[in-house]
């Protein structure tokens, strides 16, 4: 990956933020408090900002930018989690303007162990990890096959029903666990932002082959 | 929605400036951010308490900066915790050399950005202590969840750490009576109407005229049930017996009792409800030594309220009476 690519990436994961916004609000207002664009949308905003106005001349430089400006400016759960998984990720990614597909795969892993650590959620407690947790264990295994611009896109395509998955879970972390029973039948809104990403980073992959 | 406002996006810090022209000689702002700590802040050597969390719960936590409660407070946006960098100021401005207390409501986003923030400030030599409240008997608590959340009951652990830290305790000490209170305080909240958050719009659910609410938050989500609306009395007693199993109390307890108004509950109804919870105690053979009686932690225009009870021993009712002078709670401070 290039680190034009990625900030291609989060170029559209900003548009894609603000397209989904009131979506996201809506699932969120089910099963939490109605604001999980909002605080998305003005995260990814200022991170656009920052990427069209001084953009980052490494990949680990603009990955380091994109995690401290989401810590500052999302809040919430959300806020912590993308911004302190981020952070840890740049650590993984080379200070250059490229890296390979395995050291790709080492900072999504790395940025997938940080969030748990952080969260302490596991796969199926209804969170942004069920979708994270499946793609990039099926990255980290199929990328020793095959090159990432071909493994990323199909395991993207399928990120949207990983997130749809969620909707029977019974939530057990975050805002949504206090509701208990009731939470069960609503898509959670943090999966489907994650889901959202991963589209992104299908598209950002699948057009660099 | 019809708020006083000029957009979401600047409510609160708006807001934030607000309050300082409010309360001129209790806050001021720590420039470029959301911090509110004391004008007169204390001498060095005492404990600094932090406290915050998401806007929407006014009086909480600025209108608790002052003598013999928090030092600093840090407002996040609307329901949404503060981030990890505002935190931080938070903390720099309440250490005076003897460490910080940071009082964290357990929600998960605000669990974590303080987490974060704690790492940021023991980084620069800062020490620190987090407790967590956690006295909503509504949600049950399980290791396998996020437990249960800190409502209002966080009101009586700012003001007992706050009068500890006052009297020159250590940061071990202060945190060590915070965990007591903790340990011991429950509360139960009702809704009879839903809020609207500013940046959403509408609200978060919708009740029929003769629905309730039981075992709401503050963050206007929907409670644990939805209930037929019933006389003050059985409210009151729905909402008490729920906590005295919990805690559990017995005959012969002394209690200290928040009655909270969730913001468009009005003062009337309170004090009704405050002289259901006397008579209960009473019937239960329970003596209620402190009542306050008011809006506490409010959920923006949410009606409805939230009891609190905490067991008192001599010690409790000391601090709990100890002077204190902030924006939304003064006792026992002597006028000029």
């Amino acid at each position: 990956m290039t680190n034009a690519d990625f900030r291609q990436l989060w170029l559209c994961f900003g548009q894609a933020a603000a397209q989904n916004k009131e979506e996201l609000n809506r699932l969120d207002a089910a099963i939490g408090d109605a604001d999980h664009g909002t605080n998305m949308d003005r995260g990814m905003q200022k991170v656009a900002e920052q990427l069209t106005s001084c953009p980052p001349p490494t990949l680990q430089a603009t990955c380091k930018m994109v995690a401290m400006t989401l810590l500052s400016t999302v809040g919430g759960a959300s806020g912590a989690l993308w911004g302190s998984g981020l952070l840890a990720a740049s650590k993984v990614f080379p200070d250059m303007d490229s890296c390979d597909d395995k050291t790709l795969a080492a900072a999504l892993q790395t940025f997938v162990s940080s969030i748990q650590q952080r969260g302490k959620a596991v796969a199926g407690d209804k969170t942004m990890l069920d979708v994270f947790l499946p793609a990039t264990a099926e990255l980290s295994q199929e990328v020793d096959h095959a090159p990432a611009a071909s493994v990323i896109p199909p395991i993207a395509a399928e990120a949207k029903q990983w997130a749809e998955a969620t909707a029977p879970l019974l939530a057990k972390r975050g805002r949504a666990a206090y509701l208990g029973a009731r939470s069960i039948g609503h898509i959670d809104p943090g999966a489907t932002s994650s889901a959202l990403w991963w589209d992104c980073l299908g598209r950002v992959m699948g057009s660099s082959k | 929605m019809k708020k006083i406002m000029n957009s979401p996006d600047t409510l609160v810090a708006e807001a934030v400036e607000g309050l300082v022209i409010s309360f001129p000689q209790y806050l001021k702002q720590v420039p470029g951010t959301h911090v509110l700590t004391r004008v007169h802040s204390k001498p060095a050597g005492r404990v600094g308490i932090v406290s915050g969390g998401g806007s929407g719960h006014e009086p909480a936590h600025a209108g608790y900066v002052g003598y013999g409660m928090l030092d600093a407070a840090v407002a996040g946006e609307v329901f949404t915790s503060p981030t990890p960098d505002q935190i931080l100021e938070g903390i720099k401005a309440a250490n005076h050399g003897a460490g910080v207390l940071m009082v964290v409501k357990n929600y998960t986003g605000d669990v974590m950005n303080f987490d974060i923030a704690r790492e940021l400030a023991e980084a620069q030599g800062i020490h620190t202590a987090t407790v967590v409240v956690n006295d909503d008997v509504a949600v049950e608590n399980s290791s396998f969840t996020t437990g249960r959340r800190g409502i209002a009951g966080t009101i009586f652990v700012h003001k007992i750490a706050g009068a500890l830290a006052e009297q020159g305790a250590s940061l071990a000490e202060v945190e060590a009576a915070a965990n007591n209170v903790i340990a011991h305080v429950r509360s139960m909240g009702l809704a009879l109407e839903p809020c609207t958050v500013p940046e959403a719009g509408a609200p978060t659910f919708t009740l029929a005229d003769d629905e309730i609410e039981m075992g709401v938050g503050i963050h206007g989500e929907p409670g644990i049930e939805r209930q037929k609306i019933r006389p003050a009395h059985e409210l009151a007693a729905a909402l008490l017996e729920k906590i005295s199993g919990d805690l559990p109390l017995k005959s012969g307890d002394h209690l200290a009792c928040i009655v909270n108004g969730l913001g468009a509950t009005p003062l009337l109804e309170l004090a009704g409800l405050a002289r259901e919870v006397s008579l209960w105690t009473q019937n239960h053979g329970m003596t209620l030594d402190i009542v306050w009686t008011g809006e506490f932690m409010t959920s923006l225009e949410m009606a409805g309220a939230s009891l609190t009870l905490l067991p008192l021993d001599e010690s409790l009712t000391g601090l709990l009476q100890a002077p204190c002078d902030t924006p939304a709670l003064r006792q026992g401070v002597a006028h000029d």
